[in-house]
């Protein structure tokens, strides 16, 4: 009698404990995250300017936003950022790991010098690289001091090339972070595999290019989907570095969205932009989430 | 614990009411040196009167930060007395029908006497008063610096034609003609008195005001904006992003000769110990003596709920344009009172120059607003308008005629 109610009460517990402890925080995350998306996607179908106004209006908004050079500018812009920021961002990163994993000395120091810049927020990037590359304060400058009056380097203050700036900026700031996830991966390869390898008489780029980069798919992948959706939502290191310009050349959707949402009274046209962000990010996130979903299913 | 959420909830209670009947809250940006000084003595007359002053100060300075905390504060139903907001956003936010009417204490003081019409209309909703202002700054100014003038053996340029000679004189002489700042507001500033200048003040109004879009794609358009581009090579590589008043400071340590920015830049000269007439001199920009820009901040009023609210709100609209606080605040802030009739010997000689402008302009139908900061464009179409001309600036493969097309575009934005 009294072991079954103890156990009636460990199973009420067990069955009701994790419930309840989530509880709080899933219904957060739902109305706080998913319940904002749904305001957000309601108001890009209404004729909200200066504030929220829920008079329907359809696929105005959007027209608008498509008919905008400016948002166009800013989707090029952001695949031509995107494209480099991840692409060089990986290369470099795996580089640096390939190179730390030599098992040379001073590793440890030389580990948090190349991570350091992650530890960084955005916004001092862009304000340390606005200074070190404006024509007249930084590199330019100093190689014109040191006599070399033909170099130029005004990517800064150049509409055709700004955006570049900021990819430079992100490279800078990211690679460290890569490195440590694929170092971290690389230390996880099982010796013997390499022993063995080596044994066959394979040498060591092919031991890499082989069998360990293909064992650290994982872990290229996670990189992958950290790096994109820090470019997609990148905000503060464009304002920091470029604020936008020269012009808007160097406008991306977030600062895009900031500027129509709020300082410009076009409500309705930056919760459209801000969907086609959503978009974006979810064509990303979506793929990825069911493969990696449907993986453990067939694996357990 | 059970005492601890007492007091937790009595706490909430009296924040909720801390918000109480004879308050009377202004949101304002007026956090820098000069501006804060005006904003006290507007606190000390108020309360002069019975009112408790509640500041709602938001940092920031073109007030972007304090919009957002204003509209939070609207939807949620609890606006602050009065709002800082100024030319076409009062329409906005008379559209958003959020707005109390001010008409009974306009009638009472005279307002329509003392305010220009132009000026009368767009603190109006649907002919009522929703709005009180506080000041003028003209925009279209040039500002010089003498000596390096001088030293080029130049002439004060009155005309585009003449400043071109003169940057050139200067350009020559080794000295950069044009401080200039790179921020797509600051181009706007820059062209608007160019085109002013080379269109005259017909043609402003027909382009930036009426948004006509012949004018706007028009041969002179097309020579306003090809002079506009002449300047660039008068100004540093640098100037992308650069703020206004480092651009003004290039001009007191004799950096560059002359910037084309609004009376606020009077501001840093005195700041610099610089005397008016002497150290700097301030003229209409080329080609627009018989013209003005004008740049008014206005308190919005918002409809509150309860009649002793109401009460202060309304004395705080008469202080607003009593003589006393125009002059005060004006001094303070560089800009000159909009209350027509006041007593100017106080000012300096920029000041009473802006002032008989005003007055003599508004008497010629010459009193414009100025679309680059916000008086004649509603906030989507300004922002669209400023972009091409950003664009323009910045991308040199862009021509004169493209853009004037691009300009015609951007003015349908509504």
């Amino acid at each position: 009698m009294s072991t079954s109610a103890q156990e009636a009460q460990y199973g009420f517990a067990e069955r009701w404990l994790p419930r309840l402890v989530l509880a709080p925080s899933f219904l957060l995350t739902l109305f706080f995250l998913y319940g904002f998306i749904l305001w957000n996607g309601y108001l890009s179908f209404t004729v909200s300017r200066l504030m929220p106004n829920l008079e329907w209006t359809g696929l105005a908004q959007y027209q608008i936003l498509f008919e905008n050079e400016r948002w166009w500018v800013a989707v090029k812009n952001l695949f031509i950022f995107a494209g480099l920021f991840i692409g060089s961002g990986m290369a470099i990163g795996i580089g640096l790991a390939i190179f730390l994993d030599q098992k040379i000395r001073g590793e440890g120091v030389l580990r948090t010098i190349y991570l350091y810049p992650m530890a960084l927020s955005f916004v001092v990037t862009g304000t340390a690289w606005k200074w070190m590359l404006n024509p007249g304060l930084g590199l330019e400058k100093l190689m014109h001091d040191w006599g070399f009056t033909q170099f130029t380097f005004d990517w800064l203050v150049n509409s055709e090339m700004s955006i570049y700036t900021v990819v430079i900026a992100g490279v800078w700031q990211s690679s460290g972070f890569v490195m440590a996830l694929f170092l971290a991966g690389l230390r996880g390869v099982d010796d013997s595999i390499l022993k063995a390898a080596q044994i066959d008489g394979a040498s060591l780029p092919r031991i890499y290019w082989k069998i360990i980069l293909p064992a650290l798919r994982p872990v290229f992948f996670s990189t992958l989907m950290i790096l994109s959706h820090i470019a997609i939502k990148s905000f503060d290191l464009v304002m920091a570095l470029t604020g936008g310009g020269p012009g808007f050349s160097s406008d991306v959707p977030a600062t895009f969205m900031y500027a129509m949402a709020f300082t410009r009274g076009q409500m309705g046209v930056g919760a459209a932009s801000s969907m086609m962000m959503l978009a974006t990010v979810a064509a990303l996130v979506v793929p990825y989430l069911y493969s990696e979903l449907r993986g453990k299913k067939n694996g357990e | 614990m059970q005492k601890l959420k007492v007091s937790l909830l009595a706490a909430s209670f009296s924040i909720a009411f801390s918000v109480h009947a004879a308050d009377v809250e202004v949101l304002h940006w007026w956090t820098s040196g000069g501006e804060a000084k005006a904003a006290v003595e507007l606190k000390k007359m108020l309360e002069a009167k019975g009112h408790k002053w509640k500041d709602f100060a938001v940092a920031g300075g073109a007030g972007d930060n304090a919009m957002t905390a204003l509209k939070t504060r609207v939807v949620s139903g609890q606006p602050p007395a009065a709002a800082q907001i100024k030319g076409p956003s009062i329409q906005e936010w008379g559209n958003e029908g959020v707005l109390a009417s001010l008409d009974d204490v306009a009638k009472k003081e005279g307002w329509d006497k003392l305010l220009p019409p132009v000026v009368a209309n767009v603190m109006k909703y649907k002919g009522s008063y929703v709005a009180a202002p506080v000041n003028v700054h003209r925009v279209n100014w040039l500002w010089v610096n003498p000596d390096l003038l001088k030293k080029a053996n130049a002439k004060v340029p009155t005309t585009w034609d003449e400043f071109f000679i003169t940057a050139a004189a200067l350009q020559k002489a080794g000295i950069q003609p044009l401080a200039y700042g790179g921020q797509p507001w600051q181009d706007a500033t820059v062209f608007e008195a160019v085109a002013l200048g080379v269109g005259g003040s017909d043609f402003y109004k027909k382009a930036f005001i009426q948004l006509d879009p012949t004018t706007l794609s028009s041969a002179n358009m097309i020579k306003a904006l090809t002079t506009y581009k002449k300047l660039k090579p008068y100004t540093d590589k640098n100037a992308p992003g650069r703020e206004w008043n480092l651009a003004t400071s290039m001009v007191i340590n004799g950096k560059a000769a002359m910037q084309i920015m609004g009376d606020w830049a009077k501001g840093e000269f005195l700041a610099a110990g610089k005397v008016p007439g002497k150290d700097f001199l301030c003229v209409a920009a080329p080609g627009t003596a018989a013209a003005y820009t004008f740049n008014i901040d206005s308190f919005a009023m918002f409809k509150l709920p309860n009649k002793d609210a109401e009460k202060g709100q309304k004395d705080l609209a008469v202080t607003l344009m009593s003589p006393a606080f125009q002059e005060i605040f004006n001094l303070n802030k560089g800009s000159i009172p909009v209350r027509q009739g006041m007593d100017m010997s106080k000012f300096d000689d920029c000041g009473k120059k802006s002032a008989e402008d005003f007055k003599a302009t508004s008497a010629k139908g010459s009193l414009l607003p100025s679309w680059a900061h916000g008086m004649a464009m509603r906030s989507a179409t300004q922002g669209a308008v400023a972009d091409v001309i950003s664009q323009f600036w910045n991308d040199d493969s862009m021509t004169a005629q493209q853009a004037s097309v691009k300009l015609a575009a951007a003015a349908k934005v509504k």
